[in-house]
């Protein structure tokens, strides 16, 4: 009996480690928005990013190219690109469920060049997680989050290759 | 139980004793922008000795810590002091010499000689009222005016991390390799430059004022939205007329699940449609390379339950997340090229 009141114990005091844990390893918005930088050239670094999204299991549903639409209207321009990213379920359901996301839906990275290294951009998903009012929902945007920290240190790791 | 208690102690002591690593936390906070080896990009170069001679470590952290509000820059109000010690102690790693003592004496000066002076000799690149030359950093791939584009200096976050001895001795020595040359050189005297000290203090009371406005703007909605008395379809063929209209050039016309399903499957009640103006596009990127994340423009249509509605992103809610003051007119201006078309396309 003992026994088990301890066990349940603790259990709690476990999760209790894990939830502080978890709620101190990163701030709360840490920044709206997301940026790395990779000493890659652009090629390179569009194809880590590519590879990686994948591997987290999302679509790459489009590729913006906008340098070429500026250099088509006689613009100078490094590389460009945007690109649309989204798990099909997850965008579906919260285009559904929170016509305030649509416009949003799906997110997007940027990618350019610059002298020679690439620098992506994207908004914290935790951005989107403030638009909408259920706590249910909003963990998925920090799972989002928590995937862009991990492709972006992908594409860092992808240097030393 | 003890077992955990030591489990916890041991996590806690780790948490408490690892050093933090200057050189990762440089690369993940700030290396994007300030470049990998502190060569600039976004931000403006930090690896340069004849600005890492001529700056206390108070001036690196006081930044860090403060950023600069509006001019891009974030403030990192949560990292811990060591960690903040470490990211300086890694950007002195690229100079050879030892950091100057910070000298935190008042300069007195004749401030209104000052504004003479900066008028004919700074504002061509610091910019009026010391508002900072037009984008930030360093040019590598967009059209600029300068290679480094001249900081502002009447910035909350540059006033409270900069003594006047420190800014004394940036006008009257420069910075080599930057177009910010010796003023000495150039002519002037060290009065003159107390003077002009004088004059960059008196933007204390208008950077705070601007921080405040910042920080105080009312919270917008994140979209701007329509119904419309329209079909679907009809809905679609008044906004391309809008679009047309506003000068804009129509890009494409998309589902919104595009790429998400096969081909053919998408939901066709829910519509994007892109347009861009490059001229605008071109502009805002020199501005800050970061907008195109949220171009090109777009409008979404969605018909659900017999009922349709437009909405575009809200760009004044959007000016918040890039912390720069510069794009705020941009986004004013988007916000009402949006709002127009929404309202022609449902007229
Ligand atoms: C030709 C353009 C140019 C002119 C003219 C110029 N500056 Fe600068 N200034 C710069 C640039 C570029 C920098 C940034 C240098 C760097 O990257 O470290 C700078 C940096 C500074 C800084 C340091 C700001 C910071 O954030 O570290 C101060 C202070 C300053 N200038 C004051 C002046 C004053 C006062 C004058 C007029 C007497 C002046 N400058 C004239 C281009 C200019
Ligand atoms: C999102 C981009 C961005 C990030 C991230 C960033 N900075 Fe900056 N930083 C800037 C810009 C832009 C300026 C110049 C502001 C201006 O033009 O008025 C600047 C200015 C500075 C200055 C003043 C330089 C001078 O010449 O006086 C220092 C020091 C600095 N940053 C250090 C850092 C450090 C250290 C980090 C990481 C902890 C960091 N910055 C992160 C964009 C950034």
């Amino acid at each position: 009996m003992i026994n088990r009141r301890m066990n349940a114990l603790r259990d709690s005091l476990y999760t209790l480690l894990l939830a502080t844990m978890l709620l101190f390893s990163r701030p709360l918005l840490a920044s709206d928005l997301l940026m790395v930088r990779t000493t890659q050239g652009f090629p390179e670094a569009m194809l880590a990013l590519q590879n990686s999204i994948r591997e987290h299991g999302y679509n790459i549903t489009r590729v913006q190219r906008i340098d070429v639409g500026l250099t088509g209207m006689g613009y100078k321009t490094d590389k460009y690109r945007v690109v649309f990213v989204g798990k099909p379920k997850e965008i579906q359901y919260l285009v559904n469920k929170y016509p305030v996301l649509a416009a949003y839906m799906p997110p997007k990275i940027s990618i350019f060049a610059e002298n020679g290294e690439t620098v992506l951009v994207t908004a914290n998903p935790l951005v989107y997680a403030e638009m909408i009012d259920d706590d249910k929902d909003k963990i998925l945007f920090r799972r989002w989050e928590s995937d862009v920290y991990s492709v972006f240190d992908d594409i860092r790791e992808a240097e030393d290759k | 139980m003890r077992k955990l208690l030591f489990f916890c102690c041991l996590l806690f002591s780790m948490a408490v004793s690892a050093a933090p690593h200057g050189d990762r936390l440089y690369a993940s906070h700030c290396s994007a922008c300030h470049g990998v080896d502190g060569t600039g990009g976004v931000g403006v170069p930090l690896a340069l000795p004849s600005f890492l001679n001529n700056v206390p470590d108070e001036y690196l952290k006081k930044t860090i810590r403060h950023g600069r509000p509006g001019r891009i820059m974030p403030s990192f109000d949560t990292l811990s002091d060591a960690q903040l010690a470490a990211i300086v102690k890694y950007i002195r790693s690229w100079s050879d010499r030892p950091a100057p003592k910070e000298n935190t004496a008042r300069i007195e000066g004749d401030k209104e000689h000052g504004k003479a002076l900066f008028a004919e000799r700074c504002v061509q690149c610091h910019g009026q009222d010391g508002r900072g030359g037009k984008g930030t950093g360093v040019t590598f791939s967009r059209k600029r005016d300068l290679p480094i584009i001249a900081p502002a200096l009447n910035n909350a976050g540059f006033l409270q991390a900069a003594t006047d001895s420190m800014i004394h001795s940036t006008i009257s020595n420069g910075r080599e390799g930057t177009p910010m040359v010796s003023m000495l050189k150039a002519g002037l005297s060290k009065k003159d430059i107390n003077d002009i000290v004088a004059y960059i203090r008196s933007f204390e009371e208008s950077a705070a004022k601007l921080q405040q406005s910042l920080e105080a703007s009312g919270e917008e909605p994140p979209t701007i939205v329509a119904d419309s008395p329209y079909s679907l379809e009809e809905t679609i063929e008044n906004l391309k007329q809008a679009i047309t209209d506003q000068n804009f050039t129509l890009i494409r016309t998309d589902y919104l699940e595009h790429g998400l399903v096969e081909p053919g499957k998408e939901n066709r009640k829910q519509v994007i449609l892109h347009f861009c103006n490059f001229g605008f596009l071109f502009e805002a990127l020199a501005i800050d390379p970061r907008v195109g994340m949220f171009l090109p423009c777009r409008v979404t249509v969605i018909e659900k339950d017999g009922k349709v509605q437009l909405s575009t992103i809200n760009p004044k809610r959007l000016s918040k997340l890039f912390n720069n003051h510069e794009l705020d007119e941009a986004c004013e201006e988007m916000y009402e090229v949006y709002s127009t078309l929404l309202e022609d396309a449902t007229l």
